[in-house]
């Protein structure tokens, strides 16, 4: 069979172009220390500071408002946490489906207090709990695509900073308004993977909660990877530009992914069906276990994700379906890079139907 | 009539699934007391629930390790 595609550009999107072009000219000339007054170093100073023009501009931010880090997860940990350490007291909040990086970076910090979420994975909108340091709310859901009201529980904080992991929809969406700090990741827009990016707003209370470097920007520890941060800028500079068309494109196709997979029996769409992230989409059957799933797909061409139990080193099932009371187990997450086309998506669900019939066979004679 | 079904040591998708069984010889108004320690099962059987319209009557841990889910056949 040769039919097939790689349906899990939410866990890495494949490197852009752009990316592969700007990273090969970088190493060339991005190698020396940014610091160094040589011109070595200043070659590798001036892409640099390109690279944070370009991203800042992207996200419609301040250029002095954004660092790179060496993945989404320390952004993730920085911004968090920086923000913590800012407030000086009270304790952290989040939604009860932030990403494990979140939920870790509290648990680090002493504890949180865990907002629950709607049967769509949403957060209600209202003031954060008394005594809050913190307030973490993603722009949107890594495993399920459903959007936050981030600039609404912003409205109604109290004057509590939002953290926002952006990681799931930066490059796809604009940045929501309302945070102190955010966090995004390279290799999820089609930059190099080891790049992510930490934004403070000017202004913001944010105090640096792990040992501070003297590089060229203090938010960021460790020498400077200027060739990748410059390719991360090239693909996000090329996924905003092409990001209306892509959008709609993929909104069609995930649209038709949901109405299709509906009609298998027991199988239950989960997510928001409209406001949510444009290229993802998550369902789970019942009776199956998600491994299976994943492993037969992957033996038809597919390459999608799972967040049932039996996927997950720690055996236990996706804290994000949890929270919203979905089925944990026969989970699949499928989420469509720029490139999928309409054959892709048709090639998946014409055989899913039989596959998933097949399976339940399988396990009603076991 | 209450049929017990103890799916202790099985992990998801298995409670599930004897959950499904069980129901299949089930009037109107009988339950089910399904006993499980897989982690998923405490979203897993609600979740059923839901998806196949019956009712969850209620739950209850048991002595030993694990939770007991008692599911009443609505239709």
């Amino acid at each position: 069979m040769t039919s097939g595609a790689y349906l899990d550009a939410a866990s890495s999107e494949p490197l852009h172009p752009a990316a592969r072009e700007a990273l090969l000219a970088a190493l060339d000339q991005g190698y020396a220390d940014p610091r160094r007054l040589h011109r070595a170093g200043r070659s590798a100073r001036l892409l640099l500071d390109n690279a944070r023009a370009v991203v800042a501009e992207a996200l419609d931010v301040r250029p002095d408002e954004v660092s790179f880090t060496a993945s989404g997860t320390a952004a993730v940990h920085l911004g968090l946490l920086g923000l913590h350490r800012g407030a000086r007291e009270g304790r952290i909040a989040h939604t009860a489906v932030e990403h494990s990086a979140v939920l870790h970076a509290a648990q680090w910090a002493g504890g949180a207090a865990e907002l629950p979420v709607d049967r769509f994975g949403r957060v209600e909108v209202a003031p954060p709990p008394r005594g809050t340091s913190v307030l973490a709310v993603q722009a949107a859901n890594h495993e399920v695509g459903t959007l936050q009201p981030v600039a609404e529980l912003a409205a109604v904080a109290d004057g509590v900073p939002l953290f926002t992991d952006a990681c799931a929809s930066a490059g796809r969406l604009p940045l929501p308004d309302g945070w102190s700090a955010a966090a995004a990741s390279a290799h999820k827009w089609g930059g190099p993977a080891g790049v992510g990016v930490l934004l403070v707003r000017k202004g913001a209370r944010w105090r640096h909660p792990f040992p501070v470097d003297e590089r060229i920007d203090e938010r960021a520890p460790g020498f400077e990877n200027v060739p990748a941060a410059l390719a991360a800028a090239a693909a996000l500079q090329a996924v905003v530009a092409d990001r209306d068309e892509v959008d709609a494109r993929q909104r069609r196709l995930i649209e038709r992914v949901r109405r299709a997979v509906a009609l298998i029996p027991d199988v239950d769409v989960v997510g928001d069906p409209v406001d949510r992230l444009p290229h993802l989409v998550t369902f789970s059957c019942l009776y199956l276990d998600g491994e299976s799933l994943v492993t037969e797909l992957d033996r038809l061409g597919f390459g999608v994700a799972s967040g049932s139990a039996c996927t997950a080193s720690t055996l236990t099932p996706s804290h994000v379906l949890a929270a919203m009371g979905a089925l944990t187990h026969g989970n699949v997450r499928l989420s469509l890079t720029r490139d999928t086309s309409e054959a892709d998506v048709d090639g998946f669900l014409a055989v899913l139907p039989a596959l998933v019939e097949r399976l339940r066979a399988e396990v009603a004679h076991r | 009539m209450t049929v017990e079904v103890d799916c202790r040591g099985q992990v998801c998708p298995l409670p599930v699934i004897a959950l499904a069984k069980a129901f299949r010889d089930l009037e109107v108004g009988e339950t089910v007391s399904l006993l499980a320690d897989d982690v998923a099962a405490a979203v897993d059987v609600p979740a059923w629930c839901r998806m196949k319209g019956q009712e969850l009557v209620g739950t209850e841990p048991v002595v030993g390790g694990g939770t007991r889910f008692v599911v009443r056949r609505t239709a």
